[in-house]
């Protein structure tokens, strides 16, 4: 990682912090997300299956709301341009999703603590386990939202076709990682969800490739 | 010409003998197939469920390859050819919804359960889905290519984990799921000789029917353009 990448990351940074529009946008979609959920379930109890599965619906949708943000503000302020004169694409991607995966991992920390308060069975057993799908289910979530959010902005469409874009794509990581939730609040061992924990590293890993090697197309455009 | 007729005949003996030739215990005559327990009756969907599936994987593969040599050449052509087969890839691959739903709902006794299998074509259909969307929703031309081209090339990178990888955690029904003993019909070879006869035949036919239609399909866009071409000239 250069330090071009790094100073990118900081310009995202710095003009988030002074608008607050996406961490606002985020923090408020989550409060609402959980809220529609609770209110849904009312007196009910629900099992371990749907809390693990609830959990990643809130955490995917959040996610398809704001993260679309980072290319998608370069190109109605009009700065593509000028970050093409500057950064090499390879630059620009890495400065992107430096922030995107810090995005994900703050909103998803804060989805996570929401629902070890809120919700009676996401009662965690083997930590351990759990704190490993959520890095690498992050790790995957920011870098595939990324690559498509760098398509959208090019695309005329911006709102409505993200989500679609996303979802084929996000399927195998947000089925594996139900899955390792699941394991997770059973207390399953390191051991016995290996397998599922090598689907997110591969994953993560070719999907990280991917997007390195066909960013340059999308961002030549 | 010549080869139209064969696949004409092709086509309409396969379908013939794949509907009207009977299952009975001990095949004796040439035109019987043999009774495969657990699959019975239902048997007879194999001729044309397997083969459009079949279909469907060549043709989103044909799709994914002209989308790579669009990326490497930047010949809108090639932008062509990816279209005409992803859209015949979405025919066959509905069709092989719905063929397997229909066979789901006598062998397993319910239209949709979920399998891995069931996932994983409910997948390729939001992919395509999502690809149709997303290139109706550029103007220009270069940039539909480009953005399009590299989202199937995003998106076949995934589909791995649905074909090999979803079906080995998860427990199904199909033929080739983690908990299934047997391997299915064809792999196994349960069919006899005239049944896996039929079986090929069929699939040698739809593969000929693809690739004829994607040339029909190719063509009429390539005379749509230059009719449009010429209409802006005079």
């Amino acid at each position: 990682m250069n330090s071009k990448a790094y100073n990118l990351f900081l310009k995202d940074f710095r003009s988030e912090l002074r608008t607050r529009y996406a961490i606002n946008a985020l923090a408020m979609f989550i409060i609402v997300a959980i809220s529609v959920i609770l209110f849904s379930i009312g007196n009910e109890k629900i099992n371990e299956n749907l809390t693990a599965g609830l959990f990643w619906v809130v955490i995917f949708f959040t996610a398809m709301s704001g993260l679309s943000r980072a290319f998608v503000s370069e190109e109605e302020r009009g700065t593509t341009l000028t970050l093409q004169l500057i950064a090499s694409p390879t630059t620009v991607f890495s400065g992107k999703l430096i922030f995107n995966v810090i995005l994900v991992f703050a909103m998803n920390a804060i989805i996570a603590l929401l629902y070890g308060t809120l919700f009676e069975d996401f009662v965690i057993k083997n930590f351990l386990l759990f704190l490993a799908t959520f890095v690498l289910g992050n790790i995957g979530l920011a870098v595939s939202s990324t690559i498509i959010a760098a398509i959208i902005a090019k695309a005329g469409a911006k709102g409505t076709l993200y989500p679609v874009l996303s979802f084929p794509i996000l399927l195998p990581l947000i089925l594996t990682c139900v899955q390792l939730t699941l394991f997770s609040f059973d207390g399953t061992s390191f051991d016995k969800s290996k397998f599922e924990l090598a689907i997110v590293v591969s994953y993560d890993v070719i999907m990280i490739t991917v997007s390195y090697l066909l960013f340059d197309f999308i961002w030549q455009e | 010409m010549v080869w139209k007729i064969f696949l004409f005949l092709l086509l309409a003996f396969v379908s013939v003998a794949g509907i009207a030739f009977p299952i009975v215990e001990k095949p004796s005559a040439w035109y019987e197939f043999p009774f495969i327990p657990g699959l019975e009756e239902n048997a007879k969907i194999i001729f044309f469920h397997v083969p459009t599936a079949w279909v469907t994987v060549i043709a989103f593969l044909m799709s994914t390859v002209f989308s790579f040599r669009y990326l490497k050449n930047k010949n809108l052509d090639d932008d062509l050819k990816s279209y005409v087969a992803a859209q015949l890839g979405m025919v066959f691959c509905i069709l092989a919804t719905v063929t397997g739903a229909v066979w789901a709902k006598f062998a397993w006794g319910a239209f949709w359960s979920w399998d891995p299998r069931q996932t994983s074509i409910f997948a390729l259909l939001l992919i395509y889905g999502a690809w149709f969307a997303l290139r109706s929703s550029i103007e220009s031309e270069e940039k539909r290519a480009t953005l399009s081209s590299v989202y199937s090339i995003i998106a076949f990178v995934t589909v791995p984990f649905f074909i090999f990888v979803m079906p080995r955690i998860m427990t199904g029904l199909h033929p080739g799921s983690a908990d299934d003993t047997n391997l299915g019909p064809v792999v196994n070879f349960k069919m006899n000789s005239n049944m896996l006869l039929i079986f090929f035949l069929s699939l040698i036919g739809f593969t000929i029917l693809y690739f004829w239609m994607w040339q029909v399909g190719y063509k009429s866009l390539i005379y749509k353009e230059k009719i449009q071409k010429q209409l802006l000239r005079g």
